[in-house]
């Protein structure tokens, strides 16, 4: 059978899977749509929150970035872990006390003004709708592969796939669904890091392979790895090379847009109890550690298969002829991946071999010279297709390329789904029934919602054609506008019973334009190619890249809630009950209707 | 606000503070500024300031959430105001 047919296989078994668990638990009236009658357990919560928040940008994109860049790339797993502690210690328990449906009806009801309301609505589907461009970059590069085309193909059709899925069922559906999508994606990730682990290192553990010894030399594979790629030329793996502070605040800014962002908090009004919301943030973390914790091993254990891979004679030796690659079965997976466009070489010496060095390092431009290379000839390795081409390159079964082809999809479909459904309900619940027409029917309403769903999914496929970064540096952007505008306002909401409806919306719209602008200066206007005036290498402000300005976005809508709130008027005393009320669990009740 | 549900109010807001400070100093001291002061101590083919970035940190906020999620719910108890 060819790889093919196994992947597709795969990919048709465990879609079945979803659909048909989706048609058994298909949501009926609004209100489970949004919530799932919140009859979810704190386990099956934090299961299906795990898969809705491991997107495409965890699975199929970060072990790539981490692969390349080593040690500095740890951001993301500190950032994208980290940001669950704010949201079990600031707002989960509080926003489930509060018992309504969605994070713009805390902010016009806490804010006590239809406006806050308006302005949440807006900076949730702003944030949201550019993370469903990075879900779609993953897609692109995960249809692409498996159905063997193009990028721009493998990602039209995702979308369609994408959209079907979406409509299919509300909440939960996709809860339920989410649980057998974390198992998938969860088995995926892990089965070919244990092999990998296993080859290279002899510990079935791979967190614990990457700090072991290397079992063909005995060294610790880190500093085998170190050795291996400074003799190219590259950054020495472990080593600090990027900006210092720079580093924190990207960090700080993921750990913020955590607990920011729509799709996610919504998670914590589907549990039974307050005490409950507290556990399944840990419980959501403990699923989404199992793959955080594999990835830097991921990340190592690739980086040094490649490239010996590219210097099977070792770095003094010969490189790999390509001639091998064109016909040795081992090296088949770069034929595959060429096909996509998304991995490409040349022979540009004409030497019969591929030479894989950084051509930007002095060192290595006198010693291509002395050997008549001229400049890298592995010209194009997208980090994006490392984890789904890494069971490839490590010579696994078929069956384990298959599986980890359907937990890419599956990683990306559902935080997609989960992503929709906050913008469907943004725009159906809180936009048009909460602002524009109260007394819409319930299948209006549900009719607007898939109509929202359908135009964002369109807008977000049109620019996932020319992204503005690899899936995961895009779903960073996400973060940041999350954390400018809507972490502020919620934990102010909460902490603070000062804030007024005046600070409130002044304080997320300068945490949002300024974020926006900042992020369009440096990557397009509205991400449309080439309209940029500055670059993440040299950005306007100090050392701060576009993906990392949320916090300081952050800071701003602080600071200037507290401005303004100051100098208006102060906060009517049923809303600073409310507040009081909000903090103390007793009187949780179960859904609420309006 | 009365004075039970005050000193509820600050003993929760004192738990928070130390998990934050804790929250804070373990990626951003150990894990990224405080990293080339630890250099001296390695752990598997790297130094501990790597470990806690790559893995250290995570498993420390998991203790995190849980130790906050235990105490704030025997809090809840003691204080009365969990849920019936």
């Amino acid at each position: 059978m060819s790889q093919f047919v196994i992947n597709l296989l795969f990919v048709g078994a465990s879609f079945a899977l979803y659909i048909g668990i989706a048609i058994w638990a298909r949501a009926g009236s609004t209100s489970e749509f949004y919530a799932a009658g919140r009859g979810v357990h704190p386990v099956t919560n934090g299961m299906a929150t795990a898969a809705d928040w491991m997107s495409a940008a965890s699975f199929i994109s970060m072990a790539g970035l981490i692969a390349f860049v080593g040690y500095d790339n740890s951001t993301y797993l500190m950032g994208w872990t980290g940001g669950y502690v704010l949201l079990a210690l600031l707002l989960a328990p509080y926003l489930r006390k509060f018992g309504k449906f969605t994070v713009s009806e805390f902010i016009g009801d806490r804010f006590y003004s239809p406006t806050a309301r308006l302005v949440a609505v807006i900076c949730l589907i702003v944030a949201s709708t550019t993370y469903v461009i990075g879900q779609m970059t993953g897609v692109g590069v995960a249809f692409g592969r498996f159905l063997e085309v193009s990028n721009t193909a493998g990602l039209l059709i995702g979308a369609c796939v994408v959209f079907a899925y979406a409509v299919f069922g509300g909440m939960k559906g996709v809860t339920y669904t989410q649980v057998a999508q974390y198992v998938v994606l969860i088995l995926a990730y892990t089965i070919p890091a244990i092999f990998i682990s296993l080859q290279l290192t002899g510990n079935p553990i791979p967190a614990l392979g990457l700090f072991g010894d290397s079992v063909s030399s005995g060294e610790p594979l880190l500093a085998k790895l170190d050795q291996i790629v400074t003799e190219l030329g590259f950054n020495e793996y472990t080593a600090h090379h990027g900006d210092t502070f720079n580093m924190v605040l990207f960090t700080l800014s993921l750990m913020i847009g955590t607990a920011g962002l729509p799709h996610v908090i919504m998670r914590f009004f589907t549990v039974p109890k307050v005490s409950d919301a507290r556990w399944s943030a840990g419980w959501a973390l403990v699923f989404i550690a199992l793959l955080y914790l594999t990835a830097p091993a991921v990340g190592a254990m690739a980086r040094l298969n490649i490239t010996e891979m590219f210097w099977p004679n070792g770095t003094d030796g010969d490189a790999v002829a390509v001639q091998t690659i064109e016909t040795d079965p081992e090296y088949n997976w770069m034929l595959t991946w060429q096909k996509t466009g998304l991995l490409g070489w040349e022979d540009k010496n004409g030497d019969g071999m591929i030479q894989y060095y950084n051509d930007a390092s002095p060192e290595m431009q006198a010693k291509a010279a002395e050997n008549g290379w001229v400049g890298n000839e592995l010209t194009n390795f997208n980090r994006d297709i490392l984890v789904l081409a890494n069971p490839e390159i490590a010579n696994l079964p078929g069956w384990v390329i298959g599986l980890v082809a359907a937990g890419g999809l599956a990683a990306a479909l559902s935080t997609a789904a989960g992503l929709l459904l906050a913008i469907s309900s943004a725009v159906s619940h809180d936009l048009i029934k909460g602002a524009i027409n109260p007394n819409i029917s319930e299948k209006g309403e549900l009719l607007s919602a898939r109509i929202a769903m359908a135009v964002a999914i369109a807008v977000a496929t049109y620019l996932g054609l020319n992204p503005p970064g690899f899936a995961a540096q895009t779903v960073a952007l996400a973060f940041g506008l999350a954390a400018a505008s809507i972490f502020p306002a919620l934990m102010m909401g909460i902490f603070s019973t000062r804030i007024n409806n005046v600070g409130a919306v002044a304080g997320m719209l300068a945490g949002l334009i300024t974020t926006l602008v900042y992020i369009f200066l440096h990557k397009g206007w509205f991400f449309i190619p080439d309209t940029n005036s500055f670059t993440d290498a040299d950005p306007l402000f100090l050392t701060v890249q576009s993906t990392s300005f949320g916090a300081i976005g952050a800071a701003i809508n602080f600071a200037v809630a507290y401005g303004v709130a100051g100098m208006t008027k102060e906060t009517p005393p049923e809303i600073v009950e409310l507040v009081e009320s909000v903090r103390v669990p007793r009187g949780a009740g179960s859904a609420q209707a309006h | 606000m009365s004075d039970e549900s005050n000193a509820y109010w600050q003993a929760n807001i004192r738990l928070i503070k130390w998990s934050l400070v804790i929250w804070a100093v373990v990626p951003f001291g150990f894990g990224i500024l405080l990293r080339p002061f630890l250099k001296g101590i390695s752990v598997g083919g790297a130094d501990l300031g790597f470990w806690v970035a790559q893995q250290g940190a995570i498993l420390v906020f998991l203790a995190l959430i849980f130790f906050y999620a235990f105490r704030m719910n025997k809090l809840d108890r003691d204080f009365g105001v969990d849920e019936q």
